[in-house]
């Protein structure tokens, strides 16, 4: 059928496709790279060659950017996040797939449904609600109404479907409350759930603009997404900085990826199963 | 769940079932069912800042005749009919080459492809801007290779601003619906392919007539979530374009005129949450449109 020339181009012309998108995928991370290893001009101007102001930029980034505090902020918001998240998610995962009744599949369905709607009309609402309570400029305000996912119960509920009923049977003959085997048997067992979970709502959280933008009006609060944001659009801005600066907010989710890739991509497929 | 319904040991699940799920459904309530049952009762308002009044249609009639509202919309509803349908064309194409197990480094490209979903919004956006200034790395390649005679100014102009933006939005989630479908292929009988191929059927061919047909509910799944994250984009238009909205606002978003309307502008919530509602009956539509779909499927 196929002979040797059209598959050997075949295989050039797939290659070649494959290896390009591969390439342009790739790419804006180099281009990062180098950049933070060029003076501002440089990198507008387009090299693509390393430089020698790695060492002035990164200067240039801890004076502008009082950076400790920054990352401190980013980091507070994305643990206290996580945990709160899933503590709150794996609780109802588990009670609505363990304890079934009527009613609550009804509100389980109506519960989904939350999914479906978009922040901007939740803005402006969260925003009054905040100032009534006094915490606009404070991190809790940033985590508070993050905390309750649809997304994240009804992931939980779908992995909790695998969690074997036998364990709960045996725990109960042994006499262990129900809050004791959530907490002895299901946690650990449902370690993997718990990973993919922590990373969609760790790099939410850490990555996370519009409301932190609305919320935190102080440099005293602001991220490390909303600094790198600002950076970037002052009137000239200074690139190497902004390399830098991208660097740095890239590193812990590029870290998270590398280390955990396959509970990485389960987390972002839980959505299918 | 008879057992349950009965008497003393029912109401002991109940308690409990009750208990567990307790936080999330009230963190739910507070900060998702009050606030959109809010801003759509604030939507038939009127009013500077806090002091609104009741306005009946008055916000629905202003809508009509407000062009930046009629440019936000246009703009949105363009970056979904041209993105999404080039970004999901290109996710399959990508899968169903990196699925073939005989490829040379196959693991190597999907992870590459998919890298870019670990950066955030804000961080791409401010990387694009950069390699996209019109002396930037982008013009420059382009013009040593001769594709264009002079600079593009992607950044200033209100068509390359559009480009540009679908052009990032591309790059940063192609990877990510790849996955889907790499993970539904996982699915597919191998034999069929190899029936296929055996009858001559050529790969293109295997592609339109196996794959697509196969992989439809995966394709219909992340059809709908693309097309409603391009419904709320925000980030990339807020950090990519100039002047907050684009040159002439050729890029605002809903999403952006919202938050311009409240934020920036002398605010008006009411007329900011009539905007919102805009948002909110576009992805009802969307979510109902995947529903029937879905049902035709089953049947």
């Amino acid at each position: 059928m196929n002979n040797g020339f059209t598959r050997k181009a075949s295989a050039i012309l797939t290659y070649g496709f494959v290896g390009l998108m591969a390439f342009l995928s790739v790419f804006p991370f180099i281009w990062m790279l180098l950049g933070a290893t060029n003076s501002s001009i440089d990198i507008i101007k387009g090299k693509i060659l390393p430089g020698s102001a790695l060492a002035t930029n990164v200067s240039a980034f801890f004076t502008q950017v009082n950076a400790p505090l920054v990352f401190w902020n980013s980091a507070k918001i994305a643990i206290l996040a996580t945990v709160f998240t899933l503590a709150v998610s794996s609780l109802a995962g588990y009670g609505f797939e363990m304890f079934r009744s009527r009613h609550r599949d009804r509100i389980y369905s109506a519960l989904l449904l939350t999914m479906m709607i978009p922040f901007a009309a939740l803005m402006i609402p969260l925003f009054i609600m905040m100032g009534k309570a006094g915490l606009i400029n404070t991190h809790f305000a940033v985590v508070l109404p993050t905390i309750g996912s649809a997304f994240i119960v009804f992931y939980f509920r779908q992995c909790t479907k695998a969690f074997p009923s036998e364990l709960r049977d045996a725990a109960k003959v042994d006499g262990l409350k129900e809050w004791q085997i959530f907490l002895y048997i299901y946690v650990p067992v449902m370690r993997s759930t718990y990973a993919a979970a922590f990373i969609i709502v760790f790099m939410t959280a850490w990555n996370n603009y519009l409301w932190p933008l609305i919320v935190l009006q102080s440099n005293e609060t602001k991220t490390i997404t909303l600094v790198i944001s600002s950076l970037a659009s002052a009137y000239y801005p200074d690139y190497g900085v902004v390399m830098v600066g991208t660097i740095l907010a890239t590193l812990p989710t590029l870290a998270v990826f590398f280390f955990m890739q396959r509970q990485f991509v389960q987390g972002m497929l839980g959505s299918v199963k | 769940m008879a057992l349950a319904r009965r008497g003393g040991i029912g109401r002991y699940y109940n308690v409990n079932g009750w208990l567990f799920v307790a936080p999330a459904l009230g963190l739910i309530a507070l900060f998702m069912v009050y606030p959109i049952l809010w801003s759509l009762w604030m939507s038939f308002q009127s009013g500077r800042g806090m002091m609104l009044k009741f306005a009946g249609f008055a916000n629905i009639v202003r809508l009509w005749n407000d062009p930046v509202f009629i440019k936000a919309l246009t703009n949105t509803m363009t970056y979904f009919v041209v993105q999404v349908p080039i970004m999901i064309l290109l996710a399959l194409i990508l899968a169903s080459l990196l699925n073939n197990p005989k490829l040379v480094g196959r693991g190597f490209f999907r992870t590459a492809i998919f890298l870019p979903c670990v950066t955030s919004l804000v961080a791409y956006s401010v990387l694009f801007k950069g390699m996209f200034a019109l002396d930037g790395i982008v013009n420059s390649t382009l013009e040593a290779i001769g594709i264009i005679a002079s600079p593009i100014p992607w950044l200033t102009h209100p068509f390359w601003a559009k480009v540009l933006v679908i052009l990032a939005i591309t790059w940063r989630w192609t990877g990510y619906n790849m996955i889907f479908y790499l993970a539904a292929m996982q699915n597919i009988d191998k034999s069929i392919y190899e029936v296929a191929r055996i009858d001559g059927v050529p790969a293109w061919a295997r592609f339109t007539h196996i794959t697509i047909p196969l992989l439809k509910p995966v394709i219909l799944f992340t059809t709908v979530i693309s097309t409603i994250g391009t419904i709320q984009l925000f980030d990339e238009v807020y950090n990519l374009t100039e002047g907050k909205g684009g040159p002439s606002n050729a890029t605002l978003t809903l999403s952006l005129y919202i938050y311009n309307l409240t934020f920036r502008f002398m605010p008006n919530f009411g007329y900011a949450a009539t905007v919102s509602y805009v948002i909110v009956v576009l992805v009802a539509l969307l979510a109902c449109l995947q529903f029937f779909a879905a049902r035709e499927r089953d049947r």
